[in-house]
């Protein structure tokens, strides 16, 4: 018999955002040293009052409508209570019975066509601490950096079927949330986790399997194998009879490649959620909705329509496109040098190398795409060669700041217009090796290549070599 | 009295009780599970109080969490004076040792103490005082109060501690706050209801009938009428008291501060044995009761009817509004509790806040003068402390 997987994922997503979602704490945790960015209130003391960081609603908002969602013009919050030492107040606070959005629907594209994925709600929600297992003195650290700090959680209907469809929708969501400036949805980093929902029928059947759960799985790969193994096991079970599936949280282990039971809904606890009273309903006006609609971006389709009508192919555009970072930087590069062709391979050959280089994502890339487009000028008006060119990007990326014009300048990179100075150099360099001058008039026309690297070095690059090149040849017949 | 007694050379003295959070100096709010507990920051209506020129003369005492009738769950024993349970903070002022009591009204024994002791108390309408830096309990209708024994002190004090608050989320507008004490205090018609005058005694029934009196003897129109479902306050708040009471109190887990039972081998035996010997039984069966109407399978048949009787107990009392600039009742039902009541019925709180619930589950002002209560429309404190000047004992 065929069966086919059904899958939900809920995702969560770390919101970038500069304070926490309810104190005036930094938000930003990664990295730092163990409760450096805590107070009172996100310690859980009695005595502090939440007060809703309406940046938080603004970037929920902006996710809901990144995702095709309706948002809930009254949202509220709601206190889930449930004892873990990450949890300093014992209780959550998130959304419960009115998420800001709901209803959504993210488009896929994976090999076998396009689909669509429904989205059941967005909300809002703080982040729980961490626990830190010190083995050598068999103790338990708290670390409150993160409790707080803003999250949604993106659940989607249980519209996917294969791990193929799950990547596709990761990046999707990735994609779509970075566009809007709202997360920076770095699976290493924490700052997205994905709960997978997974359960297997017969095809073709409409009724669901029984469901597993795998919690806080934090790398596209993991889940993709967590995929595989767990369909395997549901199927095995299924017609083997090799165990009874049961509704269950499980654990997966990535290194050995497997999945473990941790709990059963029977044994879950209830988490009692009720409206918290310390947070009034957020209502979202008109005046309000239409400043943050009015703030999304370009959707990467449209970028990429736009990208081909100034004539980049289809490969070049969607390249281009798939980043917020990346495009950016191109549109930025082609509104100075207006020179598309130019600014994209610039933007998806050079930059992209040195990114590489460097171990950076697209997304962590700073390089200002004005300074990029005044250093394309440069070298479409042979002020610069190529060579000094890529010399002066690397500068740029090192010192976000830099002036182009001014740093070729100021560092000799210019290329010269004075033709009597190359031939000066030229001279002078076909004076000091005859041996390569006879053997290039005697036909061996590999000898030039000596001469013309002595003349570039000499005029430390800032020549065209074509003009060098050719000034050379000249300079030899007229012997 | 006290928790703790503190010096002051200021002219005005503040007795704050447990539930209000003083840096460098220990809240208990009550319980074991807090003993030494002291807080990084104040209570903003206190360092309001003290940033007006008012003194900190000491903690007085409250039952755990203040959720009790009169002090009686204190985990250092009630305060009982010749068989009577006494309040701290009314003690305190009665032996004139503070000028103003700041309370956090939780339940309403604030409001009984004032009644009982014959002093002037108010509880302002929800949101014009910060509950910022009081020991959360049932924050959906908890506030903090004042108590004196003259109307003049407790307005000055009211006039210090109202103002919206950036660090409570429920504070309302600077405008609506200031409008507390500038609204008109002129008061025509006063409605008595008649089902919240039941199991009163003769005393409470004088006091009652006495106010009447004096209302009527100033121009003041009283009309008996009766109070429709606003007598199923009790029902409702103690549901919704409970259940906010118990997720409040979780935070007490014996891992961050407060209580920690030293013989566990794991993790829930630390939650579970810091949590058995921190807190009393009374409290512990309220946990176990708001933990209940909060379950799956009891939120929509228990909790959420709760809000739903909020909503219609708060539109009952707007309709008297329209008619009415004050609804007076009583506070308590008899004019002392004695060790013996307790006695005979641990969970009398839970019965007699049958006065106080209507106010506390509405978030209306409410002040209690001359040994009655009277609740008002929001934000009309300076109507209610027209009334309390009137009915008040003093002089008398």
């Amino acid at each position: 018999m065929n069966y086919e997987t059904v899958i939900g994922l809920e995702v969560h997503v770390e919101l970038a955002t500069n304070s926490k979602i309810f104190c005036s704490c930094s938000a930003h945790s990664f990295g730092t040293d163990p409760n450096e960015h805590v107070c009172p209130a996100c310690c859980g003391m009695p005595g502090m009052l939440p007060v809703v960081n309406k940046r938080v609603v603004d970037f929920g908002m902006k996710a809901g409508m990144m995702l095709n969602c309706d948002i809930n013009r009254v949202t509220t919050f709601d206190k889930k209570s449930y004892y873990y030492p990450d949890l300093p107040a014992a209780y959550q606070t998130t959304q419960w019975f009115a998420p800001v959005a709901v209803n959504g629907l993210v488009e896929i594209e994976t090999s076998k066509g396009k689909k669509g994925v429904r989205i059941k709600q967005i909300h809002m929600e703080e982040d729980a601490g961490k626990l830190v297992h010190d083995i050598r003195e068999d103790t338990t650290h708290v670390d409150f950096n993160r409790t707080s700090v803003p999250l949604i959680e993106i659940v989607s209907q249980p519209d996917l079927s294969s791990a193929e469809e799950v990547e596709a929708y990761l990046e999707r969501l990735k994609t779509l949330l970075r566009y809007a400036k709202v997360a920076e949805c770095e699976m290493a980093h924490g700052t997205m986790r994905c709960d997978v929902n997974l359960s297997v029928r017969p095809e073709g059947s409409d009724k669901l399997g029984v469901r597993a759960e795998m919690k806080n799985m934090n790398s596209i790969e993991a889940i993709k194998r967590a995929i595989e193994y767990e369909t395997a096991r549901h199927i095995d079970a299924i017609e083997n009879g090799t165990e009874v599936l049961r509704q269950e949280t499980r654990r997966w282990d990535d290194i050995k490649g497997k999945s473990y039971a941790m709990r059963t809904k029977e044994t879950a606890g209830d988490y009692r959620y009720f409206p918290d009273p310390n947070v009034m309903p957020v209502v979202i006006d008109d005046e309000w909705f239409d400043s943050v609609k009015d703030s999304l971006p370009e959707f990467p389709e449209v970028k990429r329509e736009k990208y081909i009508s100034l004539g980049l192919s289809e490969y070049d555009a969607t390249r281009l496109a798939d980043s917020i970072a990346i495009a950016e930087c191109f549109e930025d590069a082609f509104k100075v040098c207006n020179n598309a062709k130019e600014a994209a391979n610039w933007v998806i050959s050079d930059v992209t190398r040195v990114l590489n280089a460097k171990g950076m994502t697209y997304e962590q890339l700073t390089l200002s795409g004005k300074a990029l487009g005044e250093l394309i000028n440069l070298v479409l008006d042979s002020k610069v060669s190529r060579a000094n060119a890529k010399k002066i990007l690397d500068a740029l990326f090192e010192d976000e700041s830099l002036d182009p014009v001014k740093y070729a300048e100021e560092n000799d990179l210019v290329m010269s217009n004075d033709t009597g100075l190359v031939d000066k150099v030229i001279a002078e360099v076909i004076a000091s090796d005859p041996k390569a001058v006879a053997d290039f008039k005697g036909g061996k026309e590999k000898a030039i290549m000596a001469l013309f690297g002595k003349c570039m070095k000499q005029l430390k690059g800032n020549v065209d070599p074509q003009t060098l090149r050719t000034m050379l040849i000249e300079a030899i017949n007229k012997l | 009295m006290y928790t703790l007694k503190l010096e002051t050379a200021a002219k005005a003295r503040v007795v704050a009780d447990d539930m209000i959070l003083t840096k460098g100096v220990a809240t208990a709010a009550g319980s074991k599970m807090l003993q030494g507990f002291e807080s990084l920051f104040s209570s903003e209506a206190l360092t309001r109080l003290e940033n007006a020129g008012y003194g900190l003369c000491g903690k007085s005492r409250v039952g755990e969490f203040a959720l009790d009738l009169m002090g009686e769950t204190a985990f250092d024993g009630a305060l009982v004076v010749d068989g009577v349970l006494k309040n701290g903070a009314a003690e305190v002022l009665s032996a004139k040792e503070a000028d103003v009591a700041l309370c956090l009204d939780v339940n309403g024994s604030c409001r009984r103490a004032a009644a009982q002791s014959g002093l002037i108390s108010i509880k302002p309408t929800y949101g014009t005082v910060s509950r910022y830096g009081t020991v959360p309990v049932a924050c959906s209708g908890e506030t903090v109060s004042l108590m004196a024994d003259s109307v003049e002190a407790v307005k000055k004090a009211l006039a210090v501690v109202v103002g919206h608050d950036d660090k409570d989320g429920t504070s309302q507008s600077e405008a609506l706050c200031d409008s507390v004490l500038k609204n008109d205090g002129t008061v025509k018609r006063v409605a008595v209801l008649k089902n919240m005058l039941v199991s009163i005694d003769a005393d409470v029934k004088a006091n009652i009938e006495s106010a009447i009196e004096d209302l009527k003897k100033n121009g003041i129109e009283v009309e008996e009428i009766e109070g429709g479902n606003i007598a199923a306050a009790k029902v409702a708040w103690n549901i919704l008291m409970c259940a906010e009471m118990c997720n409040n109190v979780s935070r007490y887990d014996g891992v961050k501060y407060g209580h920690r039972a030293q013989e566990f081998s794991n993790l829930d035996e630390l939650y579970m044995n810091s949590r058995t010997e921190g807190f009393g039984s009374f409290l512990k069966t309220a946990i176990i009761f708001g933990s209940e109407t909060l379950s799956t399978d009891n939120y929509m048949k228990v909790y959420d009817k709760a809000l739903r009787t909020r909503r219609i107990i708060v539109d009952e009392f707007n309709k008297l509004f329209g008619e009415f600039d004050a609804v007076l009742m009583p506070a308590v039902s008899k004019s002392a509790y004695t060790v013996k009541d307790i006695e005979n019925d641990k969970f009398m709180a839970f019965n007699e806040n049958f006065y106080t619930a209507p106010a506390s589950i509405s978030g209306l002002p409410a002040v209690v003068s001359g040994g009655v209560q009277l609740v008002g429309k929001a934000f009309s404190e300076n109507k209610l402390l027209t009334v309390a000047k009137l009915l008040a004992k003093e002089g008398k």
